[in-house]
């Protein structure tokens, strides 16, 4: 039989200030922990969002991102000539041969010079990925030193704005459009044509990754048989191009999980003394009442379990405070250096339910870690001893 | 429920002892005493004669180092810890001094508190509660919480609580200890109508020789022996 809830609840409200001082401790740490899940989360959310399911991305083998990538001219057309390759009405095969470089422009908000993607693309990419719309401005004219800025490059980098100009290898080029994505990662890109930027660069007939659409997406494994079995294509591989920006966002989301959990683990420590030094009050105060309870003959796991269930309520309580805090974070967005691409990259916090559930078993596993020793010592209260504590 | 002759508290050969570092303090010494049923005893003596010590046997909340605690035909210093909580919470009413009622629970809450370690129906507790708070004349303050309450309304709560399980036996440990002359009557009175009136076998510790003429039977303590 238990000891009814009421006298648990009842305690935590009569003692206002040190359960709230208790809770507080506990938000704190959970509000960073859940933050810091929901920011790993947001890198990855905004780069699976970059990449399309249905579209194949074909980038070296060795690299590890497209930067790195390197890809000829020649097996460009190998690749574009295979079966599976969907081909636009006009015959042509539907895909963009992109290259993406990395460049250093100075920031709105410090003093400080970052870095941004700098992307060329072939006249197909719009189409291979919807999302990307203009919202200011036209898009830029195939062959001319033209480019489009994403949206959060318009907002994070100096004098990126429709008119102004930025250099890039050596030239000026016009901003003549600015563009939306939708939040994924090509918001934080500058796109112009890619004849031009390979050109400017000095790197003609060498881009960086193909992208290209099959016919039927089930035929990738297909595709990928036949690319596999390619003498010519071993240095290549297929993936899409969701998985493709997926990995990208994997060191980064790792770092961030690794360094944030670490940190907060320590800051639980904290809290844990402090719902510990809580309980131990609450039972020195209630010494008692708790030889009372045992008299009466509420049993030593009863008596347990109540202090428990206390120490998991003020926890608990906590750790919904520290959710609900950490979710208003999703109307914020930072950002940073990806450490796969090099390049800075926005993302918003992003709350999911795992993050939820994560969260309060952690504040669960506070509350457990503070509460037992104090509840077991109140279960292992010798009856007298305690009866005379008054 | 009683044991042979209607002795429903047999304590036979008791020894106890305290320690206080390595020094054994001799509390109880070879104590025997026999309580029969419906008894209304009191027990005196100066402090650390071992009366309370006593009580505490008799109720099971303590332990013998020797001799054997028989109460109702149970010798209870054999039960292990789990079977003793048991027992007290089905045999065994308490009256403490300062009245111990739990502060955050209403009159009513603290008195049902006994039942919830009852099978009874939510119904029948809910009878049992009134039938107590009536019985000891508090029928009106039940959702007062012990705060709002005077110390011998406390007390009375306390006794309500005692019985409401209708146990073997009540323990009182200096039930007017903390009370003023009128609330201590009082409750002497209510403890005389539960001995009269419901048969309620009633060991009191107590100082107050005023509480002790209540009772049937008043037995002395002196350094650990019966005089």
């Amino acid at each position: 039989m238990k000891i009814p809830l009421k006298y648990t609840f009842r305690n935590l409200q009569s003692r206002r200030l040190t359960t709230a001082l208790t809770i507080l401790g506990i938000t704190l740490v959970v509000f960073v922990f859940a933050a810091v899940l929901m920011m790993a989360h947001g890198v990855e959310k905004t780069l699976v969002a970059t990449g399309s399911e249905e579209n194949i991305l074909i980038s070296r083998k060795a690299s590890n991102g497209e930067i790195s990538s390197i890809i000829d001219g020649e097996t460009v057309n190998i690749i574009l000539a295979m079966n599976q390759v969907a081909r636009t009405p006009a015959g042509a095969p539907f895909a963009t041969k992109d290259v993406a470089t990395v460049i250093n422009l100075p920031k709105t908000d410090y003093v400080g010079i970052t870095n941004v993607t700098v992307r060329g693309v072939s006249p197909d990419a719009f189409a291979l990925r919807p999302m990307v719309k203009i919202v200011e401005g036209r898009a830029f004219q195939w062959g001319a030193r033209e480019i489009i800025i994403g949206n959060s490059i318009a907002r994070r980098i100096l004098n990126a704005r429709v008119g102004g100009t930025i250099k890039i290898g050596g030239d000026q080029w016009t901003i003549v459009g600015r563009f939306d994505a939708e939040g994924c990662g090509f918001d934080s890109e500058i796109w112009g044509d890619v004849l031009q930027l390979t050109d400017a660069l000095g790197r003609s007939n060498a881009f960086s990754t193909l992208t290209l659409k099959l016919r039927s997406p089930q035929e990738f494994d297909s595709f990928k048989e036949a690319f596999e079995s390619d003498a010519r294509l071993q240095q290549f591989v297929p993936k899409t191009e969701r998985q493709f920006f997926e990995e990208q966002s994997e060191t980064m989301a790792l770092f961030i999980r690794v360094l944030g959990i670490f940190i907060t683990v320590i800051f639980s420590a904290g809290a844990v003394i402090g719902a510990m030094i809580t309980m131990y009050g609450a039972v020195a105060n209630r010494t008692v009442e708790i030889g009372t309870l045992r008299a009466l003959g509420f049993r030593r796991r009863s008596v347990l379990s109540a202090y428990l269930i206390e120490s998991l309520m003020i926890a608990l309580i906590g750790g919904i405070v520290g959710v609900v805090l950490a979710s208003f974070l999703q109307f914020f967005s930072i950002s940073t250096i990806n450490f796969d691409s090099f390049a800075e990259i926005e993302f918003s916090f992003a709350l999911s339910t795992g993050i939820i559930i994560s969260s309060l078993m952690f504040a669960v596993v506070m509350g457990f870690v503070g509460g037992f020793l104090p509840a077991f010592r109140a279960a292992r209260l010798n009856i007298v001893s305690a009866l005379r504590a008054s | 429920m009683a044991g042979t002759n209607g002795t429903i508290i047999s304590v036979n050969k008791v020894r106890k002892s305290y320690y206080r570092d390595t020094i054994e303090i001799p509390v109880l010494n070879n104590i025997s005493i026999n309580v029969p049923e419906g008894e209304f005893l009191a027990l005196m003596g100066p402090s650390g004669s071992g009366k309370t010590t006593l009580l505490n046997l008799i109720a099971g909340i303590d332990r013998p180092d020797e001799g054997e605690v028989v109460v109702g035909g149970v010798n209870i210093a054999a039960l292990s810890e789990s079977e003793l909580s048991k027992w007290r919470a089905r045999h065994v009413g308490f009256v403490f001094q300062f009245y111990n009622l739990l502060p955050v629970l209403t009159a009513y809450e603290n008195v049902e508190l006994p039942l919830l370690l009852t099978n009874l129906s939510k119904k029948e507790k809910h009878e049992h509660v009134e039938f107590a708070l009536k019985l000891v004349g508090l029928s009106d303050r039940m959702y007062n919480k012990p705060g709002q309450l005077s110390g011998g309304q406390e007390q009375r709560v306390a006794i309500a609580r005692a019985v409401v399980t209708d146990p073997t036996i009540l323990v009182a440990d200096e039930p007017t200890g903390d009370l003023d002359k009128v609330s201590a009557a009082e409750i002497m009175e209510l403890l005389d109508r539960l001995n009269k009136e419901y048969k309620k076998t009633i060991v009191m510790v107590t100082h107050d020789p005023r509480a002790a003429e209540k009772a049937h039977t008043v037995r002395h303590l002196e350094k650990g022996e019966l005089t």
